[in-house]
């Protein structure tokens, strides 16, 4: 029997699914509307900091202690133009790039075989928490006595913060995938790697990506926190060489070129993640429709 | 109509598919112990459609979970074409309430996920996916996310990727419980079309007896846990029968009323027991 012979068409169902397409657009034009609004106060709030710091600079307070928006960008211009900012960023990025690659591939590979193998968690738990605990900073000197002070030392120790917080994050996700959904997939027939490249990980990869997010300014601090111990190369060492010429602008320049290069990787991971993940905007596009 | 012991269809053992043989399911929890189901002897035929009612929490899905091998019964055995289930039993199907589809997968993707798994190539796999697709009528919501249908879209999808593994048993968990009364039609009348012209096996959960008597060749009565079979009642309707008539029919009138006094007192046991 099929659905015209019953008189029945299924319309109710296709017009609760249109009733909320409509819906979804008219909730973005909405969003649209609100950035618009918000980045042109934002504009009004920054020009506003800007000016106000302009004018206490030597007025209300010495230019020793705080420069001024001007200096700062005549000295970024000076950087620019000779090329130096962009040799420091692109040490400091690749130090920090490379130390999340490779911190957040084992974090992922380790936190997915021990999430999948209880024992090997259980056996494992008090050494990874005793680790965890200590702050990797304090780790930096046992790199440089191994490994040198060179790009590899800060590749490394960036990679020793990355793991452990991506390597927390995936097990947990892990953890956390439905069971039926599993049992589901092996009652098709499905193998370990196929559940685990069909269910597991796309049901783990929203905890990874928290892990990944707040990896990008731990792996910033590894690289930079390298730098400054012990480099002649990089934004940190930039930084160290301003402060000691007591060149505050140079120090605040050096910090811009940082939070530049912080929004970079930040508006990277967010692009991957809107990539890997198009099911979690077609979600979020939901809110407001029941 | 309604008898004590398996009869007819159900009975004749050269066809038999699944058997519970003194099945009982014991689950040791930290603080107490559950004694899920109690003694179960259930033989079902290749191509029966069987039908699973009882109060809540009187272990029909245990006695599911144990067809498709995911439980282990604590005593007793359950047979599936004559050989013991151990581990997943690969030809069976599994449909819930909770239709479990990958959020992650689109319509298209969810209904070729047992094709890849199978290994099909990719030709063979879109050709099949679109015939599925057709057939639950989800035409023109291919790219949709699970979380953009509705919730019979959604049932429609896990039937299509149920059918795309073609297990030879169906086992359905309240499949159609959350749906509206005439979704919940369509969707049986589907099932019931489907079932019999792939001759599948089905074990059925339901809570509603209307649809019991409906779909099913024969209804197994539970009482309340630990659950043990009360009452087998073959179904007297043709097995080809009309879903839309069949209010007017005196025999299914009757057959829900019979279920009916057989599952009241057991209602009553369980009245203020939340499970
Ligand atoms: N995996 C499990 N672990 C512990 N207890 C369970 C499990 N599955 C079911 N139970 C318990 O077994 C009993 C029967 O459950 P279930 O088979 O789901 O009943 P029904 O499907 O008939 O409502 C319930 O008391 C339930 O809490
Ligand atoms: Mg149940």
């Amino acid at each position: 029997m099929t659905n015209a012979e019953i008189g029945y068409a299924p319309a109710s169902d296709e017009k609760v699914a249109e009733d909320r397409k409509r819906r979804m657009d008219k909730a973005r034009q909405a969003r649209t509307r609100e950035r618009v609004k918000l980045n042109l106060i934002r504009l009004l709030m920054i020009g506003g900091f800007f000016a106000l710091w302009e004018f206490a600079s030597g007025r209300l307070i010495a230019p020793f202690f705080i420069s001024a928006p001007s200096a700062i960008f005549r000295r970024l211009g000076g950087w620019i133009w000779s090329g130096d900012i962009f040799y420091h960023m692109g040490i400091t990025a690749t130090e920090a790039c490379a130390g999340l690659l490779l911190g957040s591939v084992f974090g992922i590979v380790v936190g997915t075989i021990l999430g999948r193998r209880p024992f090997l968690a259980r056996l494992l738990d008090p050494i990874i928490t005793t680790f965890y605990s200590l702050p990797k900073v304090a780790l930096a000197p046992l790199f440089i006595l191994w490994i040198g002070i060179g790009m590899d030392m800060k590749i490394t120790f960036t990679a020793a913060i990355v793991f452990f917080l991506v390597f927390l994050n995936t097990y947990t996700g892990v953890r956390n995938v439905s069971r039926e959904l599993i049992s589901i997939l092996y009652l098709m027939g499905a193998n370990e790697m196929q559940v685990l490249r069909r269910v597991v990980l796309p049901s783990a990869i929203t905890w990874v990506f928290a892990g990944l997010r707040i990896s990008v300014p731990y792996s910033l601090i590894g690289a930079i926190v390298g730098e400054l111990m012990a480099s002649n190369k990089g934004l940190g060492a930039l930084l160290v060489r301003a402060q000691g010429e007591f060149d505050t602008a140079g120090v605040f320049a050096a910090l811009v070129a940082i939070m530049v290069l912080a929004v970079i990787f930040n508006t990277a991971v967010r692009l991957l993640e809107r990539r890997l993940m198009p099911w979690k905007s077609a979600e979020q596009e939901l809110e407001g429709a029941v | 109509m309604v008898s004590a012991q398996p009869a007819g269809f159900g009975h004749d053992t050269r066809h038999e598919l699944i058997r519970f043989e003194n099945v009982s399911k014991t689950f040791e929890l930290s603080d107490r112990t559950v004694r899920a189901v109690e003694n179960v002897n259930l033989s079902v035929a290749r191509g029966e459609f069987v039908v699973l009612v009882g109060p809540s929490g009187c272990g029909k899905s245990t006695l599911l979970n144990m067809a498709a091998g995911l439980f282990h019964p604590t005593s007793g055995e359950v047979y599936y074409n004559g050989s013991l289930v151990d581990g997943y039993n690969l030809k069976t199907g599994y449909m819930t309430q909770n239709d479990h589809l990958l959020p992650w997968r689109d319509v298209v993707g969810n209904i070729s996920t047992p094709l890849e798994i199978r290994g099909l190539a990719r030709g063979t796999r879109e050709a099949r996916v679109e015939q599925l697709i057709d057939l639950v009528g989800l035409q023109g919501f291919e790219r949709s996310y699970p979380s953009q249908l509705s919730g019979g879209m959604r049932k429609r999808t896990a039937l299509a990727r149920l059918l795309a593994y073609d297990p030879e048993t169906l086992l359905l968990d309240e499949p159609f419980a959350a749906l509206d009364a005439q979704l919940r039609l369509n969707m049986q009348i589907e099932l019931l079309r489907i079932s019999r012209s792939l001759n599948k096996t089905i074990l059925f959960v339901t809570h509603d007896l209307d649809e019991a008597v409906a779909l099913s060749d024969r209804s197994v009565v539970f009482s309340p846990r630990p659950g043990h079979i009360r009452h087998i009642a073959d179904t007297p309707l043709p097995r080809d029968r009309n879903l839309t008539t069949l209010r007017h029919d005196p025999l299914y009138t009757r057959m829900t009323a019979e279920l009916w006094d057989l599952i009241m007192p057991t209602l009553q046991e369980t009245r203020g027991e939340a499970s």
